[in-house]
């Protein structure tokens, strides 16, 4: 198929083989056979484009490590306790994947998330409080504002991303105290979450038999989806990943779903109380997976970011509004930490002058760029985000349970980022050199 | 084809004069209102006003087909300094066109001009016999004017697809129609004959670069393209992936585009081009069939502006030596 008159492309003339051919491609569509997805994306972990089975096999080893050191890692008390700690650190990822896909960053949503959440609790306060959807959205719209005019003076004035977030930063924390001020004058800085509903999002769950039905219908539904997609294909005379590929990942979402599903379902109450159920935070957050990765993998704008990010000069040659694209991405990465501040707040029952902006970005970052996405834009996924955020949390998580203090957490979280910023580094600089 | 014999039979008038359809361009044009009388087909150009185009002359490829782009006294000044001078050139559809010319000689600033980058100070553009104004790339890309430069403009973390629907993406029920895509993809290339590439799906950083200029040249094609510019295509590639462009711009032509290619490779050239158009320090020192020319007459042409072989073999006078500038 590849034999022809041409020589082989350079980079693949040393090897001759055609993995490093394709190891920059997606082997959904190159692939005819199991064996032949299976050395294609062998070939793409080395060019560092892993995709998600190396993040998932870390995780892994990680959680047999913490397992074997404490029993109590993997009971379902800790582990929903784990989705908790996950979930917020997997939301800020998913926000920061947004920028990072174009090559920019945002540090400032750490604190603008809490800016929201403050204003959403402001709203919420007895003895009039406004209807919940309505402060929910005020509490989405500011970060999401804030976020976008950053973005727009990034384009506008050409300024580096860092430097106009890490002022932002500061800014946010300035309005963080100022809004605190006015919203809670003698809460010392706190104001509580008068909102039911949104308490429930952590503290409430589907009942165990809706979270077996909604589990079930979310895979069948995904798996259906795959399979016409596929079916579409090839009816199109275009060639489709392998039946066995696909029926692998949709046994792997299965799998996943199990597992979270009866963790979920295990009673966790102390003493005589029972708790079951899946926490509606895991669901919030495979909405929020769902819906961004959709926008980012199957429309213009998703296509947009990562042409920008890929090659800014291209992209704007194209006829595309570069301006446009990236104050809309920051506008996302905004609201989806807004998504985030509810979920914290909900999570600490308040929220507080005294949270850690600074480092919940940093671990949003980290949460990203462990997930595979790269600091130089282009290349990266949602569903990376999500695993990394886990990756992170699992470390602080077993980290805590094993009774040991800030410190190793930080170290460990340390090492992790690094590791994975130096194989995004490799992997780029492979592929430029080649 | 080009007849050879049309043009080399008035080496005398043709050394003089600067109408756009004459194959010599110089500076002693100031003369030459009055002469050439006997040259019906340069009248028209000698006005400038649109209308009389309606009845464009021929070109001289062929006398029934007006030439698809015309330049006339295209002229294009960055403050004090002058890069075009009076350029007047037809390009025929169909057809290979190389410009040719040394570094400075005004090419890039040319096919800029052409491609909407720059507005001309002076002259006029006539694409299909009408005037037109080109002051966006958008409006040369309207026309049908596809510019593929040295760079590409590729997104190497996309794959073929996406990167030839780049900003033009078919949106169907709310989302990308990847299949329709790939389909007329797939098509575009074939009709190029790009067979090497092993799936439209790769991402275009993993191809050679004799395929990533053809992915940049299918895109223009499917945009309904009726000219394309090629900026050097050839300058980074070695000799086989030189061979997959090469035939690439005689497929072109094969689908009745036009085509222009701005080289500093003369072996390239030859072997591709149907005209050849010299530039020398923002002026064209002559322009005519390929056969015409060879190797050494065209160094000597973007050297010196003149070519005594040239002169010695008849086929095509050359005027404008550099003391008259």
């Amino acid at each position: 198929m590849s034999t022809d008159v041409q020589g082989p492309p350079p980079e693949a003339s040393e090897s001759g083989d055609i993995a490093a051919e394709v190891a920059l491609s997606s082997p959904d569509v190159i692939a005819d056979s199991l064996g032949e997805y299976a050395k294609i994306w062998v070939a793409r972990v080395r060019n560092g484009d892993s995709g998600a089975l190396p993040v998932i096999a870390g995780l892994v080893v990680i959680v047999i490590y913490f397992q074997a050191r404490s029993s109590l890692f993997l009971s379902a008390d800790n582990l929903v306790n784990l989705i908790g700690q996950a979930a917020w650190i997997v939301m800020l990822g998913m926000a920061e994947v947004f920028v990072l896909l174009l090559g920019e960053i945002d540090l400032s949503i750490g604190y603008t998330s809490a800016v929201g959440a403050t204003f959403t609790c402001w709203l919420l306060l007895p003895p009039h409080p406004a209807p919940w959807p309505l402060a929910v959205l005020v509490g989405l719209a500011v970060p999401a504002v804030f976020s976008g005019l950053q973005g727009l003076i990034v384009t506008r004035l050409r300024l580096p991303s860092f430097v106009v977030t890490l002022a932002g930063q500061l800014l946010a924390l300035g309005l963080l105290l100022e809004v605190m001020n006015s919203a809670a004058p003698s809460g010392g800085g706190t104001i509580r979450l008068y909102n039911s509903v949104l308490v429930d999002i952590y503290f409430g769950s589907l009942s165990p038999v809706a979270g077996w039905i909604v589990m079930a219908a979310a895979v069948a539904l995904a798996g259906a989806l795959f399979l016409v997609r596929d079916s579409r294909r090839r009816a199109s005379n275009l060639t489709a990943p392998p039946l066995s590929v696909t029926l692998l990942k949709i046994a792997a979402m299965a799998v996943a779903g199990v597992v979270v599903v009866l963790v979920g379902n295990t009673n966790r109450g102390a003493g005589t109380a029972v708790v079951r159920g899946v926490p509606w935070v895991v669901l919030v957050v495979v909405v929020v997976l769902v819906a961004w990765s959709v926008l980012l993998g199957r429309t213009r704008f998703g296509r947009y970011v990562y042409a920008i990010g890929g090659n800014a000069e291209a992209a704007r040659r194209a006829g595309i509004s570069l301006s446009r694209i990236r104050v809309l991405a920051f506008t996302l990465a905004g609201l989806t930490a807004g998504i985030m501040g509810i979920l914290y707040t909900s999570y600490l029952g308040s929220v507080s002058t005294g949270v850690q902006g600074g480092q919940l970005v940093l671990l949003a970052v980290a949460a990203a760029v462990i997930g595979g996405t790269s600091l130089f834009g282009g290349r990266g996924k949602m569903v990376g985000a999500v695993l990394g955020g886990l990756i992170v949390a699992v470390i602080y998580n077993g980290l805590e349970l094993l009774g040991l203090g800030a410190a190793p957490q930080y170290i460990w979280t340390a090492v992790v980022l690094l590791a994975a910023v130096t194989v995004d580094t490799l992997a780029r600089r492979r592929s430029t050199t080649a | 084809m080009t007849t050879p014999s049309a043009e080399g039979a008035r080496p005398a008038d043709a050394g003089r004069a600067s109408s756009p359809n004459s194959h010599v361009t110089d500076a002693t044009d100031g003369a030459d209102a009055m002469d050439t009388p006997d040259n019906a087909r340069d009248l028209p150009q000698a006005s400038t006003d649109p209308q009389a185009s309606t009845d464009p002359p021929a070109s001289d490829g062929d006398p029934s087909a007006p030439p698809l782009l015309r330049l006339v006294d295209i002229g294009k000044s960055f403050g004090p300094v002058r890069v075009l001078t009076r350029i007047s050139l037809d390009i025929p559809p169909g057809q290979v066109t190389a410009v040719v010319g040394d570094n400075g000689a005004g090419k890039s600033t040319l096919i800029k001009t052409i491609s909407g980058i720059y507005t001309q100070d002076e002259g006029q553009i006539l694409w299909q016999g009408r005037q037109v104004h080109l002051h966006t790339p958008k409006d040369a890309t309207d026309l049908g004017i596809a510019t593929v430069y040295q760079d590409l403009a590729l997104c190497d973390n996309l794959d073929i697809v996406a990167n030839m629907f780049l900003g033009r993406e078919e949106v169907k029920h709310f989302q990308l129609d990847e299949i329709g895509m790939e389909k007329a993809a797939r098509q575009t290339l074939a009709d190029l004959s790009v067979v090497t590439v092993r799936s439209v799906r790769q991402a275009v950083g993993s191809l050679s670069g004799g395929q990533r200029q053809a992915v940049a040249v299918a895109r223009a094609v499917m945009r309904q393209a009726k000219l394309v510019i090629l900026d050097e295509p050839t300058a980074a590639l070695g000799v086989t992936q030189t061979r997959v462009v090469l035939d690439l711009i005689k497929r072109l032509k094969s689908q009745n585009i036009a085509v222009i290619v701005i080289s500093h490779n003369l072996t390239d050239v030859q072997s591709v081009a149907d005209r050849i158009a010299v530039l020398r320090l923002g002026r064209l020192v002559a322009v005519g069939p390929a056969s015409q020319y060879d190797a050494e007459s065209i160094v000597d042409l973007m050297t010196t502006g003149t070519s005594k072989r040239l002169a010695a073999t008849s086929a095509e006078p050359s005027a404008g030596s550099p003391s008259e500038h």
